[in-house]
């Protein structure tokens, strides 16, 4: 599905990324976990094409196309989602008509025709109850007085409805209570297949008792320190991130 | 923008010569009426020669430069050659064919295209029908909320003298309004050099509500001035809802003044709607003349190419336990020009008083310009009072955001900038007129239909 190789990026001259290399394949659940700061959401932004990152050199494949090459509506269009920390509140846009909107981008780019209203609402109906939110929302503006809980939720729900090949969850789990917690990963376990990937990007290991990954990845200062099985995820939450800081001599300065 | 040709001669600035046009008009066919309105016309065209157009050395004019009005020497609106019909009135009825409305053309009413049927307990007619059928109410509230001797008012002081029709709308005490008025004031063709002087009354005895829609737009495009006013008196408990709609032809000038005098416990709510004329200047003045009202002042101005459009609003409070409330927001772009500049006033007996104002614009070119002055002057110590600009662009993060959905850049912005707009068309609750206002200006974002 994806292949990152050995990714440096920076923000405003800053090197944020130090050589991140990562391969997720179908069917796979990723978790990519690390201390604040490590550079976690960084690079599910540089994923997603967001432009106040500079990429300095590393590549990327998303399904044999360099995904670095390609606009972030482009990346959305071919299947890349991401379910952003902080979703952003569009006053006077209302969740029906930006999401069927994007829907319909990505069928056009697909080749597929167009959803008319009706038939789009048919689609959404059944993703809402999937995250737990009353149809009442999609005639409300874009997360404007969304609750935070709401927020990640509409995130799901976008993720539900575009249904992406390789979604990337950043930090979908910051701010939720354990309700709502279960909510959203009973809502993206129902969305797993054999044909799509996730990489759920966490600071804590809570969220991956509901959504079990198939690799666990340590981010610390830029670079992966280290890999291993969901087992490793339990042992972060035991132990916290200094043993991996100071095994790897990488520094906990940041 | 023609360059001003005349010496300046008056102290500060006012330029007499150019005033000639109208003083030949007002001299030659002088308005018919009763003997207090001619005297009061008399006045304002006295007031209006010695002042002469404001330069903008004039403080209410800094920012617009009324001279190529000035320079234009418009003539009276020649009356259309009719052919006009119903059919053409289509664009600019919402859907909504069923409402009472009053329909001018090139600043003459047309009974044919109008439809008011008896509607109980409130009177609408034109101000020609009225000075003849209602002349107690006239003189009791035609010409006393617009100022014309103030040099900053001249183009009120014009309409004053020259003033030949419009509409009148008298709603009883205790009666609300159960659909919205429309008065559409239409330019054709033959508008062409011509100006007309719209006159609107608008009297809401205590304890009533009422929804008016005054409209202005052009059937085939012309240079020409509409130069309105309207007065409203809102008694006792009333409320009046105020939509203003300035759709001119691209190539025309417009100059509004709306003047409302508000008495105990009344609310205001007035909504300015601005995308049409190359020069347009809209005053907004409300006036808290009673402890316990409210007023609210909404506006939206989209501009493009050279336009220019100057808002100057001003609330002012005289009475205690009072609110104001005032959102207006513009989208210029290409070379275009906005000017907003929003007066609150609030005197000592004014306590309590709760005000908040905001503009905000958002730049869609590196050409386009605002100049924005929201004001507060305050002479009460205990109030709430707030004031603020923004100037922006379209916000980075929420085009980021909308493209890592799949939605294309150029679509992410006219969306972006839609929204933006319509934050405030959300506050019209008349559902034809805001979906009406909500489609005209998608499709001027985006060349799409929302739904």
């Amino acid at each position: 599905m994806i292949q990152i190789h050995d990714l440096h990026a920076s923000v405003g001259g800053k090197e944020i990324l130090r050589g991140i290399s990562l391969e997720i394949g179908p069917g796979q659940v990723h978790a990519l976990m690390g201390p604040n700061g490590s550079g976690k959401s960084t690079l599910a932004q540089v994923l997603a094409g967001h432009p106040g990152y500079e990429v300095t050199s590393g590549t990327v494949t998303y399904r044999g196309k360099d995904l670095l090459e390609m606009e972030p509506e482009e990346r959305a269009q071919a299947g890349v989602f991401l379910a952003f920390q902080y979703p952003v509140e569009i006053p006077g846009v209302s969740n029906a008509y930006f999401l069927r909107s994007a829907y319909n981008e990505i069928r056009k780019a697909r080749g597929e025709s167009e959803a008319d209203p009706l038939e789009f609402l048919d689609i959404v109906e059944g993703r809402l109850k999937l995250v737990d939110l009353d149809d009442s929302m999609l005639n409300r503006s874009v997360n404007a007085g969304f609750s935070g809980g709401e927020k990640k939720r509409n995130e799901i729900l976008q993720l539900a409805v575009l249904d992406p090949l390789l979604a990337i969850l950043d930090e979908t789990d910051s701010g939720l209570d354990i309700d709502a917690l279960r909510t959203v990963a009973d809502g993206v376990n129902k969305l797993r297949r054999k044909d799509n990937a996730f990489l759920v990007v966490t600071h804590y290991q809570r969220l991956l008792n509901y959504i079990v990954p198939d690799r666990v990845h340590v981010l610390v200062d830029g670079r992966i320190a280290r890999s291993g099985g969901k087992e490793l995820a339990l042992e972060l939450e035991e132990r916290g991130y200094d043993w991996v800081t100071a095994e790897q001599g990488v520094g906990g300065q940041r | 923008m023609a360059t001003i040709g005349s010496p300046p001669s008056k102290a500060w600035g006012g330029s007499a010569d150019v005033s000639t046009a109208f003083a030949e008009q007002f001299g030659t066919t002088r308005p018919e009426g009763p003997a207090w309105l001619a005297a009061v016309r008399e006045r304002a065209m006295a007031s209006f020669q010695a002042a002469g157009f404001p330069t903008t050395k004039n403080e209410d004019w800094h920012f617009t430069n009324p001279s190529p009005i000035a320079e234009a020497t418009f003539e009276p609106m020649r009356p259309p050659r009719g052919g006009l019909t119903t059919d053409h009135l289509t664009p600019w009825l919402f859907g909504e064919t069923a409402w009472p409305r009053l329909v001018f053309v090139n600043g003459r009413f047309s009974p044919a295209l109008s439809r008011v049927d008896v509607i109980d307990g409130i009177t609408v007619m034109s101000l020609a029908v009225a000075l003849r059928e209602e002349p107690s109410l006239l003189e009791r509230h035609l010409t006393r909320q617009a100022d014309t001797e103030d040099p900053a008012q001249v183009f009120a002081a014009i309409n004053t003298a020259l003033m030949h029709d419009g509409a009148v709308i008298h709603v009883q005490k205790g009666v609300s309004a159960k659909a919205p008025i429309h008065l559409l004031f239409l330019s054709d063709a033959d508008a062409a050099g011509g100006s007309s002087q719209p006159r609107v009354l608008i009297v809401a005895e205590p304890g009533s509500q009422a929804t008016v829609i005054e409209q202005y737009a052009a059937v085939g495009g012309s240079r020409y001035l509409t130069n309105a006013v309207t007065e409203a008196w809102v008694g006792d408990g009333a409320t009046l809802n105020h939509f203003r709609l300035q759709q001119e032809a691209r190539d025309a000038f417009h100059v509004g003044t709306t003047v409302v005098r508000q008495e105990r416990d009344s609310h205001f709510v007035s909504f300015s709607f601005a995308t049409g004329a190359d020069l347009s200047r809209i005053n907004v003045y409300a006036g808290l003349h009673g402890p316990g009202c409210g007023a609210t002042l909404n506006g939206l101005y989209m501009l493009g190419g050279s336009q220019h459009c100057d808002h100057q609003t001003r609330i002012v409070h005289f009475e205690p336990n009072c609110y104001s409330r005032e959102l207006y927001k513009g989208v210029l772009d290409d070379a275009s020009h906005g000017v907003f500049n929003g007066k609150v006033y609030v005197h000592p007996a004014a306590q309590k008083t709760d005000g908040k104002q905001t503009n905000n614009t958002l730049l869609l070119s590196e050409r386009a310009r605002i100049d924005t002055k929201p004001q507060l002057e305050i002479f009460a110590d205990d109030v709430k009072c707030t004031h603020g600009a923004t100037v922006g662009r379209i916000d980075e993060t929420a085009l980021f955001y909308m493209k890592s959905r799949g939605i294309p850049n150029n679509e992410a912005r006219k969306l972006l900038t839609y929204a933006f707009a319509a934050e405030v068309l959300e506050t019209i609750p008349i559902d034809a007129l805001r979906e009406g206002l909500e489609r005209l200006t998608l499709e001027r974002f985006t060349g799409t239909v929302n739904s």
